[in-house]
Formats: C-alpha cells, sequence, structure tokens
C-alpha cells in the first residue's frame, strides 16, 4: 500500500553553500516501487536506469508528465547540433539555479558548466558572487537573460535580448537561452519543494 | 504540420514567421512542450486531481506572474470546464491580494544567510478561503511559496498539504503543474518578446 505521509529524512549532512560537488538527493514523500511499474510508468521514465533515482521514481506516480518533460529536457540541452553550444546551454541552468537558490540543482549543473566551458574559474566566481558576478560580456549576457527571465514577474525584454545580439547571439541561440532557463524554473521548483539535498559520504 | 501549438498562440508566432521555423527546427522540443501542457490540462485520466482543480491552479498561478493573456487563456478553459462564477472570482482574489515579487527565501543557516530575503506574506480573506475549500485553499499556499520563494520549501509544508486531503501521487501532479507553468510562462515570455523583436528588425 502506498503510503501517503512524509519521509524524515535524518544523518546526513545539510549542503549551505553553492558547490560544484556531487550532491545526493534524499525523497520527502515515497517514490513508487519498481515491483509496482506497469509500462506507462516504465515509458514515464524514458530510460531504464532513471529507475534507480528515487528522484524519477517519486516523479513516476504521474508518468505521462515526466515522459514528456524527461524528452524535452534532453533536447532542450542535449540537441546541439544547432544553436547554443552545450556549455552556454548549461551556464543558463546553473544560472537560474544559483539565483532561484537550488544547491542541488545549481551543484549538477554548475559542473557540466564547467566542464563543457573549461572555465571551472568562472564557474566558480558565479557560484560564490552570486548572479552579479563580472565574468564577460557574452557570459554576462546570458547570466543577465536568465536571471531577468527568471524574476517573478519577467523582467526579460528588449534590452536582454539587444545585450544577446550584441554579444554575438543569433535567434537561435537566444531562444536556447530562453528555454534553458525557463526548464531550470521547471526543475528547481521539484527539487526544492519534495525532497533535500545532502553532501555525499566520504567512501572512507 | 502547420498547426499551432500553445506556446505559438500564447507568445504570437505565426505560421512562417522566423521564430516559427527557429522552433520547428527542434521538433523534440516544440512536440514535448505541447505533450506536457496536455498531459496536465487534457489528461488521459484526471488521476488524483480533477481537471477543475488543475485549471484553477493554472488561473492562480498565471495571475501571480502577471501573465495577462495566459491568465486569459486558462480562466477560459477554466470556465469552460464548468467552473462556478464564485470559485472564479475567488480565485482572482487569492492571486490580486498576495501579488509579490520573487524569487525570495532562506539558504540554510551558514554563508548563505546574508542572501536570505523575507518570504512575501499569504493571506486568504475568509469568505475567499471557505469559496476556494480547505484542499485548494491549501494548494494555493503551496503554489505561492513555489512561485515566489520556492527555496523555503520544507517536508512540514508537504504535511500541510496531505493533512488537506493531498495524497503523495496528487502532490506529485500538483507541483509538476506549478512547476510546468513556471517553465511554460517563461518560454511564452521569452518568445513573445523574442518574435517581436525579430519582427521589427526584418521590418527595417
Amino acid at each position: 500500500m502506498m503510503s501517503d505521509k512524509t519521509i524524515i529524512q535524518e544523518g546526513h549532512e545539510i549542503p549551505a553553500a553553492f558547490t560544484r560537488e556531487e550532491l545526493d538527493w534524499l525523497n520527502w514523500l515515497e517514490p513508487l516501487a519498481e515491483s509496482n511499474l506497469t509500462d506507462r510508468h516504465w515509458a514515464g521514465l524514458v530510460d531504464k536506469a532513471r529507475s534507480k533515482s528515487s528522484y524519477f521514481m517519486l516523479l513516476v506516480h504521474d508518468p505521462d508528465i515526466l515522459k514528456s518533460r524527461t524528452l524535452a529536457d534532453k533536447d532542450i540541452f542535449y540537441n546541439t547540433k544547432t544553436g547554443l553550444p552545450r556549455a552556454e546551454r548549461e551556464l543558463s541552468a546553473a544560472v537560474t539555479s544559483r539565483y532561484n537558490g537550488c544547491i542541488y540543482c545549481c551543484s549538477v549543473h554548475a559542473r557540466f558548466a564547467a566542464q563543457f566551458s573549461k572555465r571551472a574559474g568562472d564557474i566558480e566566481r558565479l557560484l560564490e558572487e552570486g548572479t552579479k558576478t563580472d565574468i564577460d560580456p557574452r557570459w554576462n549576457a546570458i547570466i543577465a537573460a536568465s536571471v531577468a527571465l527568471t524574476s517573478t514577474p519577467s523582467a526579460f525584454g528588449e534590452e536582454q535580448i539587444k545585450d544577446l545580439r550584441v554579444a554575438g547571439l543569433d535567434d537561435t541561440e537566444i531562444s536556447d537561452v530562453i528555454h534553458g532557463a525557463a526548464f531550470f524554473n521547471w526543475a528547481n521548483r521539484l527539487m526544492l519543494s519534495l525532497g533535500e539535498p545532502a553532501a555525499t559520504m566520504d567512501p572512507k | 504540420m502547420s498547426d499551432r501549438d500553445i506556446v505559438d498562440l500564447l507568445a504570437g508566432i505565426v505560421p512562417g514567421s522566423k521564430l516559427d521555423a527557429i522552433r520547428r527546427a527542434r521538433p523534440q522540443t516544440r512536440d514535448n512542450i505541447q505533450a506536457s501542457y496536455e498531459a496536465l490540462f487534457a489528461p488521459q485520466d484526471e488521476g488524483a486531481v480533477p481537471l477543475i482543480e488543475r485549471l484553477a491552479l493554472a488561473v492562480f498561478v498565471a495571475g501571480l506572474h502577471r501573465a495577462e493573456a495566459e491568465h486569459a487563456f486558462y480562466q477560459k478553459n477554466l470556465v469552460d470546464a464548468g467552473a462556478d462564477v464564485g470559485l472564479v472570482k475567488a480565485i482572482s482574489h487569492a492571486a490580486e491580494t498576495n501579488m509579490a515579487e520573487g524569487p525570495k527565501g532562506a539558504y540554510p543557516p551558514g554563508p548563505l544567510s546574508q542572501e536570505d530575503t523575507p518570504p512575501p506574506i499569504w493571506a486568504l480573506a475568509a469568505d475567499v478561503a471557505s469559496l476556494l475549500g480547505l484542499r485548494l485553499a491549501a494548494a494555493f499556499r503551496h503554489a505561492h511559496m513555489l512561485v515566489y520563494h520556492p527555496r523555503d520549501a520544507s517536508r512540514q509544508d508537504l504535511d500541510v498539504l496531505l493533512a488537506a486531503g493531498w495524497t503523495t501521487s496528487a502532490i506529485v501532479t500538483f507541483s509538476q503543474i506549478v512547476a510546468f507553468l513556471s517553465f511554460q510562462l517563461r518560454v511564452v515570455a521569452g518568445l513573445r518578446v523574442l518574435t517581436k523583436s525579430t519582427a521589427s528588425r526584418t521590418a527595417a
């Protein structure tokens, strides 16, 4: 029987700063068990390996939205045949997570942004100084656009578009910044409200 | 093939325009944003969250974002789904009296505490709360937090939802609705500005 109770997660170290280290994520509600999955649930997970993740096994309670969300996510970030390089899509994800305050999401996408751009120092400054940091005109424009779009109500307008164009982005690339930042407004809210981050145990 | 989807309609993207071509060059993204919308607002089965509640949440969340066209769109769908006038008025009142800005909220105590900002106040007039009912009033309180100060979300907030009659599975769907809208409203806001800007450049 499904339990409609929250789960108290104890005994872990709560990360209190933004980091590029790997973190765990601990769920507050009960995920489905693998033995309960129907074909529709498996389709919702998209990748079979996601049945090992408590996050996706919690979201698979509603398999249809999980499936379309996952497919949109993969295309927004991984389809780089045209448009913005992966590094800068990850930058928009990391900035959005930094601004909303999702320490878990930020850790994952700061790591990717640093890896794909090979600019770990610049990403480190974003984490330490926040979204007001001053990096270079192109990254500053992507950061400012992601922040403007993440603000409620939206502060995204002509000014951000102009700055992105001056920084060399074409319309496809600007659309990629919009999708990357918008998508993390989705992801951050799930990660922040259905569980909590935890520092991974050092293997001793 | 030439059909406009919901994002096109809301953002004012017309067939044959530059933005239309940019969106169609990424069919997996375009199709799955639409599929996400349908999974939540035209579900195969309503499951643990009736359609009226889904649309009521959408109207409320679009209202909190000051997203006028999207608010009108979801409100029309809510009325078409058979919501009574009292509920529609109660939603408007709840949004108008709780309008704020985001993202705000607190971090775990530590170096980030200097970035803490006080959360917006949440309050419902007694008659509005009674029109919404216990279940929807609890959902609106939670949605207000997810919209404006998601980093304040805690396990105890889920206990409040469970106590108001939301099951684990319903909370997953509910969270996806608010998080998806946080995405969709931003994609639309961003593409609306971009499509206008592109059209005026082409005309010049």
